[in-house]
């Protein structure tokens, strides 16, 4: 086992998307060296939880937050803290692999520009081998990293934003549902390279199925109507479960 | 006279064919699946029948009557003492066919007047002649619709043919006209070329378009400066005028604005394309030019011209920026929310996003865009024919007045001209080059928007 540090804490935390509640009362913590997955059934909050963990909600219109999420020890939602400062810390993968309709290279290249952290030529291309070698895509694209990120095939496309998203160097990585618009061969070298990039990063992952909830995560949140359930071991939320509801929801009763 | 009540005791009949065929039809009922149509359709079928071929014979009639009623009054002992020379004899004879159908005017020639009697006469024996075969006609029609209402009879199909064939005539209409525009632009264009090659044409530099033929037309036909100015009004001065702002304008409106100012500022910005074109140009003319005069002469410029290339480029810039504005906020709008969501979860401000994300991504439609926007302004007329001037000028001076191939094209066709001069067919061949090359913008630029489509669908 890896060591475990707290990175997030959330306390307390309420989201409304205009006058309807989202989230309820929700307190989570979130170490390195951990995944954490979030399960539930469909408009149960999850995804919305997950994106206020850096802020991804300040771009939906009518969404407020209160409560208390700290990144160290830090309020992120504080008004002294740099959005832009927070998103790198905090990377984050879609549920559809989204590159951009530019080169497999720039791509990876596209975060380290932006927050300038490549002083030549030189330092970037070590970025970029770095960032594609942990995401498990080097040796399938090394030969042209000239091409469109688009033209590549769904799994490597998913593990191209993986790797466009570790080229930060974040602390932290949110995973909405990433492998649900994948076959099953390309959801296990997902959830393998999960399993990899446990140890340097806190990892949170959003996700519909429950074998991928057992099979990568050491810690479970299970959410419903916007209120956390049961958070706790992977292992004794699945086997043996506090909560009637949540019982239920991995049993198959609903959801 | 005759030829409307011809026309209203026709449809008269397929109404009344409709009700009897669908009658019939109804008397034939027995039950369902008894008849391959609903009785209306044997009605419809029925009043086509009636209606479709009496109005062909009716038309066809128009068409070879005139000619019947000249030779029959020709032949008439009354228009014996008809001047034999062509052209006097058909003013004469016009003249009396006016006077018939309408007596109480003044007679020009005593000849005519006599003739109108005569005339009428004729006119209305052949009209009765017409009015007969169409309605002979219809009713042969009405009576083999009439047999054909039978039980087994597909009349549902037939109608629904006759409807695809009415469709189709329609739309052959529009692309038949476009057809004859190409042909007589290129034919005239020919004749044009048979006096002035078309290298002089294309290649020259000097313009001075003048009648009469001889061996030196091609030195004042070159017609360089014209598409100079064009370009450098619509294609240059007009789009750094209206790409900037188009540009920046969508992707306030897209990226910054709240909804409700995007709900006021878009329709107020789609004001801008409904103003007329002839009003933009008096805009030009009366208030931009007289400051860019003013400008250039501040700028120590001796006698700057009223009339600028500026003037009119910045004006049609204007106007253009609508154009390139909807086209950039479709093409940015159709850029996948996902990409805009990678690049702000990647920690890149808002402004990083759309530079480097959202702009490139949305290129090609935005390129799109701006070719469609200068086919427009280089076919653009009323602007520059209000403010750029008339002086066939190779300048890169925007404050220099310039003409356009549209300008050329309106000063070589208005006016008393012989349609047969070098001055007026160059018109023409000017048209056609400017055919040629927004044809070509609006294809490539339809072209672009396409693959783009496929690419995000």
């Amino acid at each position: 086992m890896t060591e475990q540090k707290l990175k997030i804490a959330a306390r307390n935390v309420n989201v409304f998307y205009g006058a309807k509640q989202a989230i309820n009362d929700v307190s989570i913590d979130i170490s390195t060296g951990v995944v954490t997955a979030f399960i539930g059934p469909s408009g149960c909050g999850k995804s919305t939880f997950l994106r206020t963990l850096n802020r991804m909600n300040d771009t939906i219109a009518g969404c407020r937050v209160e409560g208390q999420i700290a990144l160290d020890g830090q309020d992120i939602y504080a008004s002294g803290m740099d959005v832009v400062e927070l998103r790198a810390r905090v990377g984050m993968v879609f549920q559809k692999p989204n590159p951009f309709p530019k080169s497999i290279y720039e791509n990876v290249a596209y975060g380290p520009r932006i927050h300038g952290l490549a002083g030549n030529k030189a330092d970037m291309d070590a970025i970029v081998e770095k960032s594609l070698r942990r995401a498990g895509l080097w040796d399938e694209v090394k030969d042209r990293l000239a091409e469109s990120g688009t033209a590549l095939s769904g799994g490597q496309q998913q593990r191209l934003c993986i790797a466009r998203a570790i080229a930060v160097s974040p602390e932290v990585i949110l995973m909405d549902e990433p492998c649900s618009a994948l076959d099953p061969i390309a959801t296990a070298r997902i959830e393998e390279l999960i399993d990899d990039l446990k140890e340097r990063y806190a990892i949170v992952i959003v996700t519909h199925s429950m074998q991928q909830a057992a099979r990568v995560s050491q810690r479970t949140a299970f959410f419903h109507l916007g209120t956390v359930v049961e958070y706790g071991v992977t292992e004794d939320i699945f086997t043996n479960p506090r909560e009637e509801r949540t019982k239920d929801y991995i049993t198959g009763r609903y959801g | 006279m005759i030829s409307q009540f011809v026309l209203l005791v026709v449809l008269g009949l397929g109404v009344a064919g409709w009700f009897a065929a669908r009658a019939k039809a109804q008397a034939l009922y027995t039950g369902r699946g008894s008849l391959a149509a609903v009785p209306s359709y044997h009605g419809w079928h029925m009043l086509l029948w009636i209606v479709v071929p009496a109005v062909l014979v009716w038309a066809v009639w128009g068409g070879i009557s005139p000619g019947l009623v000249r030779g029959a009054i020709l032949a008439d002992p009354a228009a014996a003492q008809l001047p034999a020379f062509d052209m006097e004899r058909d003013a004469i004879l016009a003249e009396a066919s006016q006077l018939a159908r309408n007596p109480d005017a003044a007679a020009f020639n005593p000849m005519a007047q006599q003739l109108a009697e005569v005339v009428r006469g004729i006119e209305t024996r052949f009209a009765m002649i017409g009015a007969a075969l169409a309605a002979l006609t219809a009713f042969a029609g009405g009576a083999f619709g009439y047999t054909r209402v039978k039980a087994g009879f597909p009349a549902r199909t037939r109608v629904e043919r006759a409807t695809l064939m009415t469709l189709l005539v329609a739309s052959l209409i529009a692309i038949l006209t476009t057809a004859g525009i190409v042909i007589s632009l290129v034919y005239e264009t020919g004749l044009f070329f048979r006096h002035v090659s078309p290298i002089d044409f294309l290649t020259g530099t000097h313009w001075a378009p003048r009648t009469g033929f001889d061996a030196e037309l091609g030195k004042d036909f070159g017609a360089v400066p014209l598409f100079w100015g064009t370009l450098f009004i619509g294609a240059v001065i007009a789009m750094i005028v209206a790409i900037p702002l188009g540009l920046m304008s969508a992707v306030f409106l897209t990226q910054y604005a709240s909804a409700t100012m995007r709900k006021w500022l878009k329709p107020a910005l789609e004001i801008l394309a409904g103003i007329p074109t002839v009003v933009y140009g008096y805009f030009a003319a009366l208030t931009v030019a007289p400051l860019v005069r003013d400008f250039a002469a501040a700028m120590g410029a001796e006698n700057p011209s009223t009339e600028s290339a500026l003037a009119a480029g910045v004006v049609m810039g204007v106007m253009i920026i609508p154009f390139v504005s909807s086209m950039a906020d479709d093409s940015i709008a159709a850029v996948p929310q996902a990409m805009r969501d990678g690049s702000l979860a990647m920690g890149a401000t808002k402004s990083e996003t759309i530079k480097r994300v959202l702009l490139p991504a949305a290129l090609p439609g935005i390129v799109a865009g701006v070719m469609l926007a200068v086919s427009r302004a280089i076919g653009e007329t009323m602007i520059v024919v209000m403010a750029a001037g008339a002086a066939a000028r190779l300048s890169a001076n925007p404050f220099d007045s310039m003409t356009t191939v549209t300008f050329q094209i309106v000063q070589l066709l208005t006016g008393d001209q012989e349609f047969d001069s070098p001055k007026t067919l160059s018109a023409f061949a000017l048209g056609l080059v400017l055919f040629v090359v927004t044809l070509a913008l609006n294809i490539v630029a339809l072209r672009v928007v396409k693959k783009y489509r496929e690419a995000y669908d």
